[in-house]
């Protein structure tokens, strides 16, 4: 892919993020900051990478020490959503006592 | 240019339903009853580009001929002599498995008040794991298809990273390290380990410009002389400057400076995606980066500040600011008991709670929900007022209150509940000050001037609990709600308070 195209895509993505995070309503703020931390970590691509190519033995380490920063935070992240909005609860429910 | 990679469109088209997952996941959020669906496509978009990415990049060993070139660098004659590197493979799923146990451990562990601090520290991971994928790009740029091998007649050959990747490589190096030195400053703060003030060196904004400016000029550089020492200096400097631009910023202006470190934790890999030509990273990155932005900007707005006048700084330490403060005194006030607050409340057709960090640092939450449900027993309807910028991340009221179990039907934004205060016999407000505080619509001279507040001075009656009158908000300015004829002062724990209104409306 040439630079423009990825550019595109890129500039395309800007927009979408806008409205749809406005979309978000203000009381999954919270939510809304640990789930984009949890996806921001997609990095780990490059660290996996890294981790696999012959050739450089510390960018090998490198990469293998970014696998791991990046799944704490990938599994941390989402771990931690899931349990947030777990706890959000509309009226009707029973309130454990 | 780009022999290294050929694009499988399979694999391109997988990073692209990754990113698409990933929008939906944040669409989810719209409303609390489509929140887990949206999360579980997150993992999902997660899950495709990992396993596209282990699938497509199998580490492999050279076998049967194997010619070490003059730099001792090991090349393999062709793929027939390769074979799956079973070592390799061991330890990135051994990476992985440390990941994820620790990751999940934490999730469990973590307390909701301690929320803001471990967005932080999990800002902090994804800065650095960018910079070490941008070191590791740049140590080995033939596995990441950005080199040009040139092979002269005598000698090595030279391998040149190509002039686009290494701005892109420069930039995502400096805002991930910018992202992990600041975020590592935010979670000392917010965690304690490192006093709310702000720390003012002097001269700073000349010497963050200048830093600033020389990474810049590097990185242009960058694209003239890939040699290491402009790499590591750039490292170097961002880190440096991350540390800087957080230092002078204080306790209470945490909440833009926890989602500007978000938005530039996107920022950082979508760089790292423009490196690695991945739609899955781009996206994520503008997503994750507007995020950020727009949380900056509404936290901004909620009080009233401009973006640059946060990240300049020196605004706002926590709370007990004892210079302004000591005047306070001065003025009548009353005093009320638990039984006054709880015979008032009892009475009121409604209530209206309002929340503030004061709450959260107080863990007063559940004993709060507690005191709710004992109203509402007398038939008084109960709800919450949330100012966006309570607490010390945004929505961090709402979990909160959502942890202790208050259904988040009863619980409003400001602009949908500032109207009721009028008609509301009793305003509650526990551990919030300066969003309660009417010189924000009247007095121009106030450093909180222009900030939208609730209107707690238009209810009937206003109790206060606030554990003295010494101390004043974040902003240090006094506050005229605690002098009014309506108003009566709770002085104590806002838990012990709260908890001695609930036995006495049994």
């Amino acid at each position: 892919m040439d630079f423009i195209a990825i550019l595109s895509i890129f500039v395309m993505a800007c927009f979408v993020g806008y409205y749809v995070v406005w979309s978000v309503t203000p009381a999954l703020h919270t939510p809304l900051m640990a789930v984009t931390n949890a996806i921001s970590s997609v990095i780990i691509v490059g660290a996996l990478i890294a981790a696999a190519a012959s050739g450089s033995a510390s960018s090998k380490w490198l990469g293998l020490l970014g696998v791991v920063l990046a799944s704490v935070n990938i599994f941390g992240g989402f771990a931690v959503t899931a349990r947030m909005l777990a706890m959000y609860k509309k009226k009707d429910r029973p309130v454990a006592k | 240019m780009h022999e290294a990679v050929a694009v499988n469109p399979w694999v391109a088209l997988a990073y692209l339903v990754a990113g698409v997952c990933f929008i939906l996941a944040l669409r989810g959020l719209s409303s609390p009853a489509t929140s887990q669906r949206g999360n579980r496509f997150g993992m999902i978009g997660m899950g495709i580009a990992v396993v596209t990415t282990l699938v497509t990049h199998v580490p492999m060993q050279a076998v049967g001929l194997v010619l070490a070139s003059p730099t001792g660098v090991i090349a393999a004659t062709g793929p027939v002599f390769a074979r799956i590197d079973a070592l390799a493979v061991l330890e990135i799923l051994a990476a992985i498995g440390i990941g994820a146990v620790i990751g999940l451990v934490t999730a469990r562990r973590i307390a909701m008040t301690d929320m803001p601090q471990l967005v932080a520290a999990f800002h902090s991971l994804v800065g650095l794991a960018a910079v070490l994928v941008a070191a590791a790009a740049y140590l080995n740029p033939e596995a990441f298809g950005i080199a040009m091998r040139i092979s002269p007649i005598f000698g090595p050959p030279i391998i040149n990273i190509l002039p686009v990747s290494r701005i892109e490589m420069g930039l995502g190096v400096a805002i991930g390290a910018i992202t992990f030195s600041g975020s590592v400053i935010a979670f000392l703060k917010l965690n304690g380990n490192m006093g709310g003030k702000p720390i003012m060196l002097p001269g700073r904004h000349a010497i963050n410009l200048a830093t600033l400016a020389a990474i810049l000029a590097l990185i242009a550089y960058f694209t003239a002389d890939q040699s290491p020492w402009v790499f590591w200096t750039i490292t170097v400097l961002s880190f440096v400057i991350g540390f800087l631009l957080i230092i002078p910023i204080g306790g209470a202006d945490m909440p833009v400076v926890v989602s500007m470190l978000n938005s530039y934790s996107g920022w950082a890999a979508a760089a790292m995606g423009f490196t690695l030509h991945n739609t899955a990273m781009i996206i994520t990155g503008a997503l994750v980066g507007s995020s950020g932005a727009i949380l900056s900007y509404i936290m901004c707005r909620a009080m009233n500040r401009s973006f640059v006048s946060v990240i300049a700084g020196g605004f706002g330490g926590d709370s007990g600011g004892s210079s302004t403060g000591a005047a306070a005194t001065d003025r009548p006030w009353k005093r009320g008991s638990a039984e006054d607050a709880a015979f008032l409340m009892s009475q009121a057709e409604q209530v209206i709670i309002v929340p503030g960090y004061g709450m959260a640092v107080a863990q007063a939450q559940h004993v709060l929900r507690e005191m709710a449900d004992k109203l509402k027993e007398h038939g008084v309807r109960v709800k919450y007022a949330i100012h966006p910028v309570a607490g010390r991340m945004p929505g961090h009221m709402n979990v909160l209150l959502a942890e202790a179990n208050v259904p988040y039907d009863e619980v409003f934004e400001l602009e949908d509940i500032n109207s009721e205060f009028s008609q509301t016999d009793v305003a509650f407000v526990i551990g919030a000050n300066d969003v309660t505080n009417p010189a924000a619509k009247t007095d121009k001279s106030s450093p909180i001037y222009g900030m939208p507040i609730l209107d707690v001075e238009k209810a009937k009656t206003v109790l206060f609990v606030k554990r003295s009158m010494g101390g004043v908000g974040y902003a240090g300015v006094d506050n005229d709600v605690f002098y009014m004829d309506n108003t009566m002062m709770l002085l104590a724990d806002a838990k012990k308070m709260v908890e001695e209104i609930v036995k006495s409306l049994d």
